[in-house]
């Protein structure tokens, strides 16, 4: 595989790309990524450090475990503090700091808390352990979603009745449609989510490109990719084009995968959501069908989701989730804000923007 | 999170396949990939094959960005 991977790292192709890039002399194009991974990627390759001035690289957001409300962590830590629980997540979630308390801290403590690979892991979980609730942090953005669908389908199959999962799944269109239409930001171009767009295909960003003049290229992950991808967009906002590229046609195609949609809306369907940083985005969010209500843990536990969202003193997460701010116009950036000792959700994330620029700028 | 990896197949049974996935063999579900065949490529998140990875249009794209004209050429 190496063959076609090695491709898009080729050093001929990136060097040509960057020197295209580097020589540009147009006005200002304002470029935003919304996934995690483009984030981390864009920092690891050093990719920002190549880029004229006029050329602005801006992180949305797109880390679900970034945007996943204040209050969800600590509903997930008062499930794991019940007796007879085993919490279930991804990793991410185990460090974010809630009132001086996290899921690492309380699996610490001696509370049954797993990291899964996989949300199918949850099936040998909860069969192995009859006489527990199994509970899955559900958090994740299109991508994810289709496969913790596939466990709760084959929990219901195989009659396993002690797996649940508490929600915060989000889609993008509606965030993106926000974004998009937010003057203080001035998107010129958008780099879409590679592995989303596995999923949902490309129609959405046709439709941003007509109702919001604002073009883009779907990229995959490697230096060829997101230079390619910021390449053509420069190109199509100089050439006054909103076109929108598929440069990750190797995996992406305009219908998506059919079958994890299906998946999906199977066994979700959206509801309002809260955005940490930027509020509540009407339908954007995923709950289970009444069908799979049994496995729905806000109502088992009867947990409120409208609590107000506490965000500590001084933290800019939510300016910086929207691009409004880089991590270091926040006050506790770098000082009382730290990987080891993170204040805010965007430093905790391996995928957040503060992270990011933590351990690569 | 959109972190996903290519895995190439190396043998399949029911709604799962054995990939190769940088020389780790993992054992993945196929269910949302049809028609998964040994020596396919596939890309891997979370457990699942969520695509498989099209060569031609992989040698497609590298070509389009061999041809690349200069961003300031009108």
């Amino acid at each position: 595989m190496n063959n076609i991977q090695h491709m898009f790292k080729d050093k001929y192709l990136v060097d040509n790309l960057v020197k295209k890039i580097q020589a540009y002399e147009g006005k200002v194009v304002n470029i935003m990524e919304v996934c995690g991974t483009h984030t981390m990627s864009i920092s690891r390759f050093g990719i920002r450090s190549i880029l004229p001035k006029t050329i602005r690289l801006i992180s949305g957001p797109g880390c679900p475990v970034c945007v996943t409300p204040s209050y969800y962590v600590k509903s997930a830590i008062e499930l794991a503090q019940m007796k007879d629980t085993i919490i279930t997540t991804f990793g991410d979630m185990m460090r974010i700091p809630y009132k001086g308390n996290s899921l690492l801290h309380e699996k610490a403590l001696g509370r049954d808390i797993r990291i899964v690979y996989s949300p199918l892991d949850n099936i040998q979980i909860a069969q192995d352990n009859p006489d527990k609730k199994v509970i899955f942090l559900s958090v994740g953005f299109e991508t994810t979603t289709p496969i913790i669908a596939l466990s709760v389908i084959e929990a219901v199959e195989k009659r396993i009745d002690n797996y649940m999962l508490l929600t915060a799944n989000k889609t993008m269109p509606q965030v993106m449609n926000l974004l998009s239409s937010d003057k203080e930001i001035s998107i010129d171009g958008y780099i879409y989510p590679g592995h989303v767009s596995v999923i949902i295909g490309t129609e959405l960003y046709d439709k941003i490109a007509d109702k919001y003049s604002i073009t883009g290229a779907i990229a995959g992950f490697e230096p060829v990719d997101i230079l390619g991808a910021i390449y053509n967009i420069i190109s199509n906002v100089n050439h006054k084009s909103m076109k929108v590229n598929n440069t990750y046609s190797r995996v992406v195609s305009s219908e998506g995968n059919m079958i994890a949609k299906a998946k999906i809306e199977e066994v979700f369907e959206h509801c309002d959501a809260i955005w940490r940083g930027i509020g509540c985005v009407s339908k954007s969010g995923l709950r289970l069908k009444d069908k799979y209500v049994k496995l729905d843990a806000w109502k088992a536990f009867r947990i409120s989701e409208n609590e107000q969202d506490y965000d500590p003193k001084g933290c800019r997460c939510g300016d910086i989730l929207k691009g409004k701010c880089l991590p270091y116009e926040c006050s506790l950036y770098g000082k009382l804000c730290t990987p080891e000792n993170p204040v805010g959700s965007c430093m905790v994330s391996s995928e957040g923007t503060c992270s990011a620029y933590y351990k690569y700028i | 999170m959109c972190l996903a990896i290519p895995g190439e197949v190396l043998s399949i049974q029911k709604e799962k396949a054995l990939v190769n996935i940088m020389g780790v063999k993992k054992e993945i579900s196929t269910v949302l990939v049809e028609e998964v065949q040994i020596g396919d490529y596939l890309v891997v998140h979370a457990g699942c094959a969520i695509s498989k990875i099209d060569k031609i249009e992989a040698l497609e794209t590298i070509e389009i960005f061999k041809g690349i004209e200069d961003l300031n050429h009108e």
